[in-house]
């Protein structure tokens, strides 16, 4: 841009046709922002009148979008010119910025404990203690040990998996992915014995088990959202859709993954360990 | 470049531009152009016109309850709880469906291609739903509303909002809409970051980024931080509410205080989401109206970024009354004090920027001066409120009140009215009613003082905020204070006239009908603007 004589701004063009891709309409949007509305309008319904049917539909119908308005993404990223360098670069900022603003989300659960931990209220018998004196906690070397290691482990066969992409080996690349998939799993299915074993309920069972389920919770629907992810990452490894110089969807799951490993650092640390009181006999 | 100014009706624009006149121009039909869009100057559309709406409704509202503080004793609002929902619903619409959807929404996606030279959104299908989530947001809202059940303040505090004091499914929708609500804005920010780090034309280094682009960027990364934090809160309340979880229930061991302090974790952060787009426009509108560059941008520049960093450190001044401790508003209120200086570097810079220069008092230049000299009264009347021992004394009286409209509704609103009169040319290619937008700021002016600057008074003499009645002894500026708000809302009306008149003008406008004062690149385009814009990249030298 520069300037006429009076100071208005004349455009200069560079010679270059822009290097962004710019989508054609698309259904799913509209859609997928009906299908939240029908999610959380269903919860209202579901927890007021005990009816599931709207909250069945909206799921169906976020799922539906989700799997539609990816499957779009995944032929844009085939189709040549659409997901030109930049647009990656634009993807990478994109994921940064979600990760960044889902580790604010964490923040708020971390918190509320911290705000437990430090100031515990009155646990009527006049004793301010965390956890509160009634409640018996799981043993940190226990489940959650194992779960740490697994969830470590997940981070090293993911890395496993980035290095035979880099390389070239997709053999090893389906193999390391699977294995984080399986691990990812594991620790899932770990987290739901813990659970049915937990010591305290949910529902009424004071403010103990509502931020160790919320925040845990949480975290494990999160590793979920990431095991689906490096599942359909497998599924595209296996397909040959990742080469050593373009897979970022492989990278953003990879990141995802972190970040979950990370928040289960931070829980295994602050919660289950620092935060042990009297422990359940399992 | 080519200045085709005909053709300009609405469905029918011809106006290819110079560079990108390769067939790229033609629109979609209706349902795909306005329901499944992924252009950024239609989502901006829609998000201005979904902006009116939210705020008639959350409009009305305010006429109503003038009219029923306008008498002791008055009965237009004949129950507790039905004012209780009234208040919370006129908050909550303002803020997240009328001020965020024109100022983000609307004027960002607008303006932030077209300013940077990008032919549009980084992801123009997230740019959709991040629109389309506020309708329904907005139908929850409506929800909670008309059954009258939530009635908790815009501040959702527990136990006003817990099930004990609201048991119906009105509140849960009014809490689910902010969810919505809140991804909207999430997505958006993201996608605004993205776009303004990503996609800016070649030469536009960010110390060359207009001002409105900067204040975008900041308000976005506010948004990424904090919101979360609200979805975070608001998801204990559901929890605490629907599924037996104690989080802010003493009984089992929760503390109501640290909703307090997520909320406004949250909240605080979100009135400057609010204002920091509005900083951006009234910069872009003093500099075009004074005929000089805008002073010290640089400083400008980072007095936002400042503002942004120091305001995420500054909640709990909401919260003096809360029972914190001594140290911690000591240390709140010396922080809320810091927040004056980067917004003075700010407000003396406009009138720096004025300074000597050659003004021309256009519809959009009287908004920006209107928005200087009532953003400041609000924001002294902020650093009297920082003070905790004072705070003490006005703390949920109309003192508040008329602090936060005097920097809401009369600072960011004043803002978006701003920006209409200053860009709507560009955007519909027409020309608005000189005379009517200047009959719309006078009545808005008058207007707006007329009810806030008589709450100060109604405030200082104890008058407390949120109840539907009063002692005899406020009744004169209960009254004048009503008087007002009818006058603004007689002002909104004479807005709708001027966007009636404007939508029907056969005036066209030029491409820079602003003239040398009008620096920055969405002057360089058609007015309106073609379909798709820069599919050539512009060059900033």
């Amino acid at each position: 841009m520069s300037s006429d004589a009076h100071g208005a701004p004349v455009l200069m063009g560079s010679g270059f046709k822009h290097p962004y891709h710019l989508p054609d309409p698309s259904p799913w949007p509209i859609l997928g922002a009906f299908g939240a509305f029908l999610t959380l309008f269903g919860i209202v319904l579901a927890s007021h009148y005990g009816n599931y049917v709207v909250l069945v539909l909206g799921t169906v119908t976020v799922l539906a979008t989700m799997f539609f308005w990816w499957r779009d993404v995944l032929r844009e990223s085939n189709t040549p010119g659409a997901h030109s360098v930049i647009v990656r670069l634009g993807l990478r900022y994109g994921m940064t910025l979600f990760i960044a603003s889902e580790v604010m989300f964490f923040v708020g659960f971390f918190w509320s404990y911290f705000n437990f931990l430090i100031f515990p209220e009155t646990q009527g018998n006049g004793q301010t203690v965390w956890p509160p004196s009634n409640v018996h906690t799981f043993d940190p070397f226990h489940l959650p040990l194992l779960n740490t290691m697994i969830l470590l482990l997940s981070g090293t066969t993911v890395t496993w998996a980035h290095h035979c992409l880099l390389e070239g080996d997709r053999k090893g690349l389906v193999r390391g992915l699977g294995l984080t998939v399986l691990l990812g799993l594991t620790f899932t299915m770990c987290q739901a014995i813990e659970y049915s074993n937990a010591p305290f309920a949910f529902n009424g069972g004071g403010v103990y088990s509502s931020v160790f389920f919320l925040a845990t919770g949480f975290h494990g629907f999160h590793v979920i959202v990431g095991t689906c992810f490096l599942a359909v990452c497998w599924f595209r490894a296996r397909a040959g859709q990742f080469t050593p110089e373009r897979h970022f969807g492989f990278e953003a799951a990879a990141w995802y993954w972190h970040f979950v490993d990370v928040v289960w650092l931070f829980l295994f640390i602050c919660i289950y360990w620092y935060g042990a009181g009297q422990i359940a006999a399992e | 470049m080519a200045t085709t100014s005909d053709t300009r009706a609405h469905g029918h624009d011809h106006a290819a531009h110079g560079h990108d006149d390769h067939g790229h121009d033609h629109k979609p039909g209706f349902v795909a152009r306005w329901f499944f869009s992924t252009n950024h100057k239609d989502i901006g559309t829609l998000y201005l016109i979904f902006a009116v709406v939210g705020g008639l409704l959350g409009g009305i509202l305010s006429e109503i309850m003038r009219a029923q503080l306008q008498f002791p004793n008055n009965h237009v609002v004949t129950e507790g709880q039905e004012w209780n929902t009234i208040i919370t619903s006129h908050g909550l619409l303002m803020i997240f469906f009328s001020v965020m959807p024109a100022l983000i929404g609307g004027f960002g996606n607008w303006f932030i291609p077209l300013m940077i030279g990008a032919p549009d959104m980084a992801f123009p299908r997230l740019n959709n739903i991040s629109f389309w989530l506020l309708p329904p947001a907005f139908l929850l809202i409506c929800i909670g509303l008309v059954m009258g059940e939530s009635g908790s303040g815009w501040t959702l505090y527990p136990p006003l909002s817990n099930s004990t004091y609201e048991s119906g499914m009105g509140m849960d929708c009014t809490l689910f809409a902010l969810h919505l609500a809140g991804i909207s804005s999430l997505l958006g920010s993201m996608n605004f970051i993205v776009t303004i780090f990503n996609m800016r034309a070649p030469g536009m280094t960010l110390h060359k980024m207009p001002l409105f682009i900067w204040s975008e960027l900041v308000t976005a990364f506010l948004l990424v931080l904090a919101v979360p934090v609200l979805a975070g809160a608001i998801t204990m309340l559901i929890c605490d509410r629907n599924f037996g979880t104690a989080f802010f229930d003493p009984t089992g061991g929760g503390d109501p205080v640290l909703f307090q302090h997520l909320f406004w974790f949250f909240g605080h952060p979100e009135v400057y989401i609010m204002i920091l787009p509005g900083f951006g426009i009234i910069s872009h509108v003093i500099s075009t109206f004074s005929k000089k560059p805008i002073f010290g941008y640089l400083g400008m520049v980072y007095a936002m970024v400042g503002i942004g960093v120091v305001g995420f450190v500054v909640w709990a001044h909401h919260m003096y009354l809360s029972g914190i401790d001594v140290d911690t508003r000591a240390y709140f209120m010396m922080a809320t004090l810091v927040i004056a200086v980067p917004t003075g570097i700010k407000i003396f810079s406009w009138i720096a920027t004025m300074w000597g220069g050659s003004i021309e008092l256009k519809t959009p230049m009287l908004w920006a001066i209107g928005f200087l000299f009532l953003f400041t009264i609000g924001g002294v009347t902020g650093v009297v409120l920082a003070n905790a021992g004072i705070d003490e004394a006005v703390h949920n009286t109309y003192y508040v009140i008329a602090h936060f409209h005097y920097v809401l509704s009369l600072g960011a609103v004043f803002s978006i009215f701003a920006g209409f009169y200053y860009w709507i040319g560009k955007m519909s290619g027409r020309q608005y009613p000189e005379f009517w937008g200047k009959v719309h700021f006078w009545m808005t002016f008058i207007g707006v003082n007329l009810t806030f600057f008589p709450q100060h008074f109604l405030g200082l003499s104890g008058m407390p905020r949120r109840y539907p009645d009063y002692p005899a002894a406020f009744a004169g500026w209960n009254y004048v204070s009503s008087i007002g708000s009818y006058i603004s809302g007689c002002a909104f009306l004479v807005f709708l006239y001027v966007c009636f008149k404007t939508f029907t003008s056969k005036v066209p406008v030029a491409d820079n009908y602003w003239g040398e004062g009008a620096t920055t690149l969405e002057w360089t385009q058609t007015s309106p603007p073609a379909f798709h814009t820069y599919l050539e990249m512009p060059r900033i030298s």
